[in-house]
């Protein structure tokens, strides 16, 4: 039997024809990077192959030496033997597919992928393949994320009704946070907004990439100056919502974006007030819609909840698999 | 239904009373009626509708999605309806499906039949509106609303007081048009039923420095029993039991209920009594758990009331005389009734503040909470006039114990660890006997948050564990079992009274020292 052109290994998906890894979670000789979220791209490899902006966001979060080496894909290569091409996943700035061939055999690994429209990145394009690999964060078919401009007027109309509370929105640094801004934009918020510390170089950088996010200001202001707040929209990592930091706004309206904000107890949870479905990964009803349009003769399946895709599979007559690979992290904070 | 499911999105993610309050206020004023009505009712347990059982709505979604997807999804949302507006597949564009629609409908319809009727509304709504249409016909909306807070909102919306709208309240079913319409400015509404709720009288707290400057003699004394304080009123064959706040609590108390042979309302103490013996407040509390409860329940936990007032006898009403008549007026009254469950609170003798502070010292049962004293001239005067009646509470119980968890507070809180979980020794270990959030000054509440954050073993989500260390001084009303408790206690109003940074963890108290404030068990 022909030795298989992928196979998860303890540190992620290796390919043994061209000697690399897929988004390895540990420190491996060659990595091939989806994405710039930190569960995705961690530091420490000997040489990295990436889209260029996945490549500067992970100099911005691990500083410029990362890796031994870095290699910007520009195109359609050859990686030890095995072609390698990149396309638009449509989940964050910089993000891809990675498809691979050898031997007429075609893999596509498509990292995180969304496919709602999302400024900050060009769309997620079908690749046709043998093998197509999924992630399967919201794959239940009760996740169906609903219209983001829906959403984003949840916030609006929260901000009108108690405009004498700070609204304190919880996003991930790469991608939401500034999604959320986009986003308030287009509903026609053009007052100043307030990001958290932990936000400023990546919303710096998409505004160098020419995503325009508007006035934004620091919002490290001291105590007097948050309790002055009135009607303000202030974005943080929702990590900050469990340090000291949150103290210094009076009686805040917590809200937080995610996916996981369709299900009434993970709000609760968090203690969130405001929650807003607002997400960068697939949910159920597109991702059975793609996996439909890729049509791919073998389905994988990397992190999440594969026991309900694998039942979809089942009743669809698909080929599927778990992976079961360690490291991802539901969503990166 | 848009506007109703709206609603319950807000107040179920609305942590505080107020704020609650505020959605409701904003509903009640915008919303049609008779809409508004029967949102009322369905908030606050009144809408009495065909209920579609688990099963009926399980066999219903069957149809619609595959058993072993429901399953999983089911496993991850937790809760039954969540899970069913989310998972509907929805077919066409939705359609607003109009709540009042809903609920005639449902009132109509046999239990056995409203599976498909479900499934056709589903179809033409959207995520949100299918949780509330399947939250109200399953019929537990659980979003922190009882009828008070619904009363109080209403009292917000239009000029009628609270007060005014609680008389009125029980005499109407929903959707409360004529209520409705009062708010609004028409006629008040004409006593609908008999045996109406009346505001009750309510107390002020006191102590012996301020009783001091009163003339003894104004005041007449009577022990403060520890059970729950409600009205009996019994009118034209109507007879309702209420609580304080004019909840009807008759159903739960069939055996006080039977008794109520008069003609009048009476103001008392709802206690379980055996005999002359008063049983602790936690045999009560077993009571006041059931909404209709079983006969050995009923033998083993006799209810009755210890009276303290009358405000009705017959036609007339009797709360504009002095206190002094109305008391002759009770006990005359009460000759007449079952001495089983009815009795009258004595009057306890005493000529200085000291003499009755002493026998607020020592007083013959574990169930009395203090004393209370009422001025032999004045009126019943609804809601909480400050002078007539006060109440000269016993000094809290007070312990030692070590804060084991930490939350983090909401609203004003934000971000501050204000909640905890206090334990006492047993043995080598400690085991927690309570929970407490208030009682601290803003400084107080920066060190405490520090604290918590320097001494964090594990998180577990919004709470965190600490490491044993920090003595706090509770204050708490009064003890009771509990086999919810690992500890085998509950405590009752327990709050922080101080913070003892300087005491070490190991001379907190023991459990055993709050095992010897449990009241007897006979």
């Amino acid at each position: 039997m022909a030795e298989p052109l992928l196979i998860p290994r303890p540190e992620g998906l290796y390919c043994p024809s061209g000697n690399f890894y897929i988004d390895p979670s540990r420190p491996v000789a060659r990595a091939l990077i989806t994405h710039g979220h930190a569960d995705h791209a961690r530091a420490g490899h000997g040489h990295v192959l990436a889209t260029r902006q996945t490549l500067e966001i992970m100099a911005i979060r691990y500083g410029k030496d990362f890796a031994g080496q870095r290699q910007a894909y520009e195109g359609p290569l050859s990686v030890g033997g095995v072609d390698v091409s990149f396309h638009p996943a449509g989940h964050v700035l910089g993000s891809a597919q990675i498809a691979i061939t050898h031997r007429g055999q075609r893999i596509v690994a498509s990292g995180d992928y969304a496919r709602v429209s999302n400024p900050s990145c060009a769309p997620f394009e079908p690749v046709p393949c043998d093998t197509f690999i999924t992630e399967a964060t919201f794959a239940l078919p009760v996740f169906k994320h609903p219209d983001p401009a829906d959403e984003m007027a949840k916030l609006m109309a929260s901000m009108r009704a108690a405009p004498e509370r700070p609204h304190l929105v919880g996003a991930y640094a790469l991608g939401k946070a500034q999604r959320v801004i986009m986003l308030a934009r287009e509903a026609g918020y053009d007052a100043p907004i307030y990001i958290h510390g932990a936000l400023q170089k990546l919303c710096d950088y998409h505004i160098e990439q020419g995503i325009p996010l508007g006035d934004l200001r620091p919002a490290t202001m001291n105590k007097a100056e948050a309790r002055a707040l009135r009607e303000a929209l202030v974005i943080a990592p929702p990590s900050a919502f469990s340090s000291p930091w949150v103290q210094r706004f009076a009686d805040p309206v917590i809200s937080f974006a995610s996916g996981w904000m369709q299900i009434r107890a993970r709000a609760r949870q968090r203690g969130v007030e405001l929650p807003l479905v607002i997400s960068d990964h697939i949910d159920w009803v597109d991702l059975t819609r793609t996996v439909r349009e890729v049509a791919p003769s073998e389905l994988w399946i990397t992190h999440g909840r594969e026991e309900a895709l694998m039942r979809w599979a089942e009743l669809e007559g698909r080929v599927a698999r778990p992976l079961h690979l360690v490291g991802y992290e539901e969503e990166p904070e | 239904m848009k506007a109703f499911a709206v609603l319950l999105e807000r107040l179920a993610f609305t942590p505080g009373r107020n704020a609650k309050l505020d959605v409701l206020g904003d509903y009640l004023r915008h919303a049609p009626d008779p809409e508004r009505g029967y949102a009322l009712a369905a908030l606050t347990g009144e809408l009495e509708l065909g209920r579609a059982q688990p099963a009926v709505l399980r066999a219903m979604v069957g149809e619609r999605v595959d058993p072993e997807l429901f399953a999983l999804s089911y496993d991850y949302v937790g809760d039954l309806a969540e899970t069913i507006a989310l998972i509907w597949p929805q077919e066409n564009t939705a359609q607003d499906v109009d709540l009042v629609e809903i609920v005639e409908t449902l009132q109509d319809t046999p239990k056995t039949r409203v599976g498909p009727l479900i499934a056709g509304w589903l179809d033409r709504l959207e995520p949100s509106e299918r949780y509330a249409l399947l939250k109200l016909a399953t019929g537990g909306l659980r979003v922190g609303v009882s009828a008070r807070l619904a009363r109080v909102a209403l009292a917000s919306v239009g000029t009628p007081k609270l007060e005014e709208i609680e008389e009125i309240w029980h005499g109407l079913s929903p959707p409360y048009q004529p209520l409705f319409d009062w708010i609004a400015g028409g006629e008040k509404p004409e006593r609908a039923g008999f045996a109406p709720f009346r505001p009750v009288m309510l107390s002020t707290p006191t102590d012996l420095e301020a009783l001091n400057d009163l003339p003894p003699g104004d005041f007449a004394a009577e022990w403060k029993w520890d059970g729950i304080r409600v009205q009996a009123v019994a009118e034209g064959g109507e007879r309702r039991l209420y609580s304080r706040t004019g909840e009807d609590i008759s159903g739960a108390f069939p055996d006080v209920v039977a008794h109520m042979g008069f003609e009048g309302a009476l103001d008392g103490e709802l206690i379980v009594r055996r005999g002359d013996q008063v049983a602790p407040f936690g045999d009560l509390q077993k009571r006041l758990g059931r909404k209709s409860p079983g006969k050995a329940m009923l033998a083993s936990h006799p209810a009755a009331l210890r009276l303290y007032d009358i405000l009705t006898e017959g036609e007339e009403d009797l709360r504009p005389l002095p206190f002094e008549t109305r008391r002759t007026r009770l006990e005359a009254f009460v000759a007449d009734l079952n001495p089983e469950r009815f009795d009258v609170s004595e009057l306890l003798p005493f000529e200085t503040w000291d003499d009755l502070a002493s026998l607020r010292e020592a007083p013959p049962e574990v169930v009395i909470e203090g004393v209370m004293l009422k001025r032999r001239d004045t009126p019943y005067m609804a809601g909480r006039p400050k002078g007539p009646w006060f109440k000269w509470k016993r000094d809290p119980r007070i312990i030692d114990a070590v804060i084991l968890y930490a939350q983090r507070g909401h609203g004003k809180r934000s971000g501050f660890y204000s909640d905890f979980t206090f334990g006492v020794w047993d043995g080598d270990r400690l085991v927690p006997v309570g929970k407490a959030y208030s009682g601290f000054t803003d400084e107080e509440l920066r060190k405490l948050d520090r604290f918590v954050r320097n001494h964090t073993v594990e998180r577990f989500g919004p709470v965190r564990s600490l490491s044993p260390e920090l003595v706090v001084e509770v204050a708490f009303e009064g003890l009771n079992r509990s086999t919810r408790h690992k500890s085998g206690v509950a405590m009752r109003f327990p709050r922080i009274s101080r913070i003892r940074w300087d005491k070490p963890a190991g001379e907190a108290d023991r459990i055993d020292t709050l095992r010897a404030m449990l009241p007897e068990v006979d």
